[in-house]
């Protein structure tokens, strides 16, 4: 086990790949000269060369298209799209053909893509470059959408993905990559589709993931301090959901919050407390809540920005007045 | 001189592809094949011509428009007509219908309803060759209005960039859907836009299936050499309406009754007849084999089963086994 | 009329372009036709004569109409359609998330129960915990709620004061109860007319062998026939859980009693089918008089299987009854009466009763019921037996 950060742990599983399977190679925008916009791949065109670290010029849709390509040509090509926000120039390639061509053919093809976008806000980078879009893209049947919070799922799910014959997109959040975690170098994929309780608890289920697992574990230890504590879980996979775990988790506690950074309305909390009470309906002493980002493009000011996204106070907030209105 | 043979091929091929187009706009009328209806009649040479650049190594890529090309590539009839009435012995499992014939073993990837968005994924599959050194053409069939999109700018340009064995073949018959090309391109001359990628590029007379065939086979042969991708623009017009849904209010009957007199298939019949290489009973015999033909293809069609509805969900992952 | 876009269902036929007696040539415009978008030709398929005009320009007609007859002079291109209609697509596949699963986890003493219900169950001062739920997995509903309120409403002597109240309270609970019967349950009826010759012959033979206090009503005779008959069609002994039927094993016929002051209670005498009709007798007179008093036990509201309700007493004739969720079916039995019937070719007078079913249409059908009254019937033709 070793102490890395989740950037470094990400280029570790990027220079595995391209070393083992020669079928692997990375594209996108500076990627190989700039060593990556958040320095994930750097030293890789140093080390693997020009041909199987690519720079693109500024074509989303069509890198994205040509990685399916090259997918549907026998190749393992992991596609980064340099920040969610510039996916959307993307959307008709991943929508309509990524996610679609297998069910088209009648199952005749497969396209074992793999895509990285960065997500998020929190920056200070106001409203083009701040979305957190992954619950827009869980919504497509036909790929596959996992969200590593930690190290070591950041490098898990890079190999898992690459194992995959489906599109998988890794989303993962800017303020995530100096984050120290232990990672264990010789170990295997992550499980795609199987969230983990991050920290037991019987008074309340906080289901979260990604960028807002930190902000969830600090929520719970201000509980914790008042007597309340908390189940956290990791959702690691937001398509598919492991909705078993979940579900287990409030028949122990009863109560939910869901914490997600993208905003309230159509957020994927919502598919999430669906799904609770789809399933979990007698389980439940209270409501399901929510805590979410404000229904606001992104300020740009800090104070404003702290203001539109989830914060602890918020969670720890709907805790409490959850606790009140139905303990 | 053209080989009799070859030419009887060629001819054969327009006739199945005609024939075939024109039992699918009545089987349309009957309900049998629903949503849109894309019909390839007036521009049979260019499937025809240029794929007889192609082997069956090098990969395809078309548009909703493509009957004329998964024909022409020989993907069975039956098994396309089959596809259009959504029966489960389509090409696609009656999954895609008219729009979306793919035929993996033959290198077949679409039937694409996006316009302009089959051409990264082909830019892809070119990309994954040279990569692995395999020494293919992805030929990639668009229309005129493809070249307004983001996709053919960018496709052109990263293939070039990235000197990718892309044979990008544009099937310009003047409209992007209602509108003329002159009304959407501020360059209407297309050709000319693959040189602002340092493509080579030609244009041909795509109602002219041996000048279509001269031109494919001249531009395949730049790609397959590894010199880069081409763009070859063919000239062409299509008889009948965007689809079966359009009353044609943007073009003149006479534009059209103009055109007709360029019928491809009129056009090679007399010149092969002139040159004495081809006799009436030659062509009625074409005629009642193609007939056959689509005839069976309806046969197998009509024959064909319901997928079960219980397997709706299946093909959207690849199963886990 | 072709269908010419995609989702045209109906088209104007503007203006013919041909003539009856015309020639028709593949490819030929025929006729004009005006569509949502705008005016499209309709083109000859098949060679042929135009015979005869059928639609008038101006008209508006289905997809589908004939617009015209053709006389073909090249056989028909088209084959004779052997495809079947795509198949009805059936219910949309609702997909419940596939691991929507209740985990075992769940601590067994945690009651299943809904929001509404709780609410409910507070206003109308019922313990959740003794209501006997009808909902998936047995969870409890407002309406078992408001049943339970209605049975319990029944021993309205015992509490002082309020009784009006609680007359309407039970009449709203029964009539919540009923209300839902004939909402959910399909029912279908059936009456036949049994001969009760030979039941009421033993009857007057065997109460002059009992002591007065164990004397035996014909009611009780009805009562086990219905137990036993029940085991020859044993769907109609079946609970309603949720969206599907449970089978019971055993049977509790549930007893329409009616109280003084208007309403009714159905309780259960346990084990019906295993009883002699001497126990019968006496736990019937037990449970009609703790009906009536208020000492009915839960267990005995909750626990019938199947209902049999008698009007004869009234002079009625028939009832057809409604079913008490979540049972599947309800016996009706109407007064027995004297009246003519055939007895091997000649009319007689025999004392005849209308025993009718009303049942669950989810469950059983016609011909199972029909079954099950030819059983009480037959049952009834050999009273000893019972």
């Amino acid at each position: 086990m070793t102490k890395m950060t989740y950037r470094d742990a990400i280029r570790s599983a990027l220079r595995e790949a391209l070393r083992t399977d020669p079928r692997v190679f990375l594209m996108g925008e500076d990627v190989g000269g700039y060593g990556g916009a958040f320095k994930v791949s750097y030293g890789l065109l140093e080390e693997f060369g020009p041909e199987r670290v690519r720079d693109t010029p500024l074509s989303e849709n069509t890198f994205l298209g040509a990685g399916i390509g090259a997918a549907l040509g026998g190749m393992r090509p992991i596609v980064e799209i340099m920040t969610v926000n510039f996916s959307l120039l993307a959307l008709d390639q991943i929508v309509n053909n990524a996610a679609t061509l297998r069910h088209m053919s009648g199952g005749q093809l497969s396209v074992p893509l793999v895509v990285r976008m960065t997500t998020g806000g929190g920056r200070q980078l106001a409203a083009q470059h701040s979305h957190s879009l992954e619950g827009w893209f869980a919504h497509i049947p036909g790929i596959k959408i996992v969200v590593p919070a930690v190290a070591a799922d950041a490098r898990g799910f890079v190999l898992a993905a690459l194992r995959d014959p489906d599109p998988v997109f890794i989303f993962e959040h800017a303020t995530l990559y100096p984050l120290e975690g232990e990672v264990d170098e010789q170990a295997g994929p992550a499980a795609i589709g199987r969230a983990l309780v991050r920290r037991s608890g019987d008074a309340v289920s906080l289901i979260t993931y990604g960028g807002t697992l930190g902000t969830t574990l600090r929520a719970a230890d201000e509980l914790a301090r008042e007597g309340v504590e908390a189940e956290v879980i990791d959702l690691r996979t937001l398509r598919p959901l492991d909705t078993e775990t979940i579900l287990a988790s409030v028949a122990r506690t009863h109560r939910a919050v869901i914490v997600d950074e993208g905003w309230r309305t159509g957020s994927f909390a919502a598919e999430v407390s669906a799904r609770i009470m789809e399933g979990g309906f007698y389980s439940l002493d209270a409501p399901v809540a929510r805590v979410c980002s404000a229904e606001v493009p992104m300020p740009y000011a800090k104070h404003m920005e702290d203001a539109a996204l989830p914060q602890v106070s918020a969670i720890a907030t709907a805790v409490r007045e959850m606790l009140v209105a139905h303990g | 001189m053209i080989d009799r043979a070859h030419a009887l091929v060629l001819l054969r091929q327009m006739m199945l592809i005609r024939r075939f187009e024109e039992k699918a706009a009545e089987l349309y009328t009957l309900g049998k094949i629903r949503g849109f209806l894309h019909l390839y009649i007036g521009e049979e040479a260019v499937a025809v011509g240029a794929m007889q650049a192609l082997t069956a190594e090098d990969a395809i890529v078309a548009t909703y428009r493509e009957h004329g090309q998964a024909l022409a590539r020989g993907i069975p009839a039956g098994s396309l007509m089959a596809e259009m009435y959504g029966k489960a012995n389509g090409c696609s499992r009656g999954r895609g219908g008219s729009m979306h014939f793919f035929d993996a073993s033959r290198r077949f990837y679409g039937g694409h309803a996006i316009v302009g968005g089959g051409l990264p994924v082909a830019v892809g599959l070119a990309l994954a060759d040279k990569l692995q050194a395999r020494p293919r053409v992805t030929a990639c069939f668009f229309g005129d209005g493809a070249v307004a999109e983001g996709e053919f700018h960018e496709s052109l340009n990263l293939a070039a960039l990235w000197k990718l064995p892309v044979l990008f073949l544009c099937e310009n018959n003047l409209y992007a859907m209602g509108t003329a090309l002159a009304r959407h391109q501020a360059q209407p001359d297309i050709r000319r836009k693959a040189d602002g990628y340092g493509m080579p590029s030609a244009v041909a007379d795509g109602m002219d299936v041996v000048a279509v065939e001269e031109a494919a086979r001249q531009a395949a042969a730049h790609v397959r050499r590894g010199d880069g991708p081409f763009l070859l623009e063919l000239r062409t017009y299509r008889f009948r309406a965007h689809s079966t849904a359009d009353p044609e209010l943007y073009r003149k009957r006479e534009e059209v009754a103009e055109w007709k007199q360029r019928d491809p298939i009129v056009l090679f019949t007399a010149r092969l007849q002139a040159m004495g290489i081809l006799t009436d009973a030659d062509v009625a015999s074409l005629q009642a084999s193609v007939d056959g033909e689509v005839d069976e293809a309806v046969g197998v069609a009509e024959a064909g089963p319901w997928e079960a509805v219980q397997d709706l969900t299946r093909d959207v992952y690849t199963a886990t086994p | 009329m072709p269908i010419l876009t995609a989702d045209m269902s109906a088209g104007t036929l503007v203006e013919w372009r041909k003539q009856p007696g015309d020639a028709l040539k593949r490819g030929d415009t025929i006729a004009v036709v005006e569509t949502d978008k705008g005016l499209i030709d309709i083109e000859v398929f098949t060679p042929g004569v135009l015979e005869k005009i059928v639609v008038q320009p101006g008209a508006t007609v289905p997809t589908g109409t004939v617009l015209a007859i053709v006389r073909d002079t090249v056989p028909a291109a088209v084959p004779a359609s052997v495809t079947a209609a795509p198949p009805t697509p059936r219910a949309p596949i609702i997909a419940t998330p596939s691991a929507a699963v209740v985990p075992a986890a769940a601590p067994s003493d945690r009651l299943r129960i809904s929001p509404l219900a709780r609410k409910r169950a507070a206003e109308l001062g019922i313990d959740p915990a003794a209501v006997h739920g009808t909902g998936p997995g047995g969870s409890i509903r407002r309406e078992d709620i408001e049943q339970a309120a209605a049975a319990r409403a029944a021993p309205a002597a015992a509490k002082p004061g309020g009784a009006l109240d609680r007359q309407a309270r039970l009449r709203q609970a029964i009539g919540a109860a009923m209300a839902r019967s004939k909402r959910e349950i399909p029912h279908y009826y059936l009456a036949t007319t049994i001969d009760m010759h030979r039941a009421m012959t033993w009857l007057t033979a065997e109460n002059l062998a009992r002591p007065v206090p164990d004397r035996l009503l014909y009611g009780v005779l009805l009562i086990k026939a219905v137990a036993l008959a029940l085991r020859e069609v044993p769907e109609l002994n079946s609970v309603w859980r949720g969206t599907e039927p449970v089978r019971s094993d055993a049977v509790h016929v549930g007893v329409a009693v009616s109280l003084r002051g208007g309403g009714l209670v159905a309780p259960a005498l346990h084990d019906t089918a295993g009883q002699s009709v001497g126990e019968l007798m006496r736990a019937l007179r037990d449970l009609v008089q703790r009906a009536r008093s208020g000492g009915l036990r839960s267990s005995e509201l909750s626990d019938p299987t199947i209902t049999v309700t008698s009007l004869g007493e009234q002079g009625v004739e028939s009832v057809f009854g409604v079913i008490f969720p979540p049972q599947v079916a309800i016996v009706g039995f109407g007064k027995i009466a004297e009246r003519p019937w055939v007895v091997d070719g000649q009319v007689t007078v025999r004392p005849l009763v209308t025993a009718t079913l009303s049942a669950d249409h989810r469950v059983s059908d016609g011909h199972r019921g029909g079954l099950f009254l030819a059983a009480v019937d037959r049952l009834l033709q050999e009273p000893s037996r019972l």
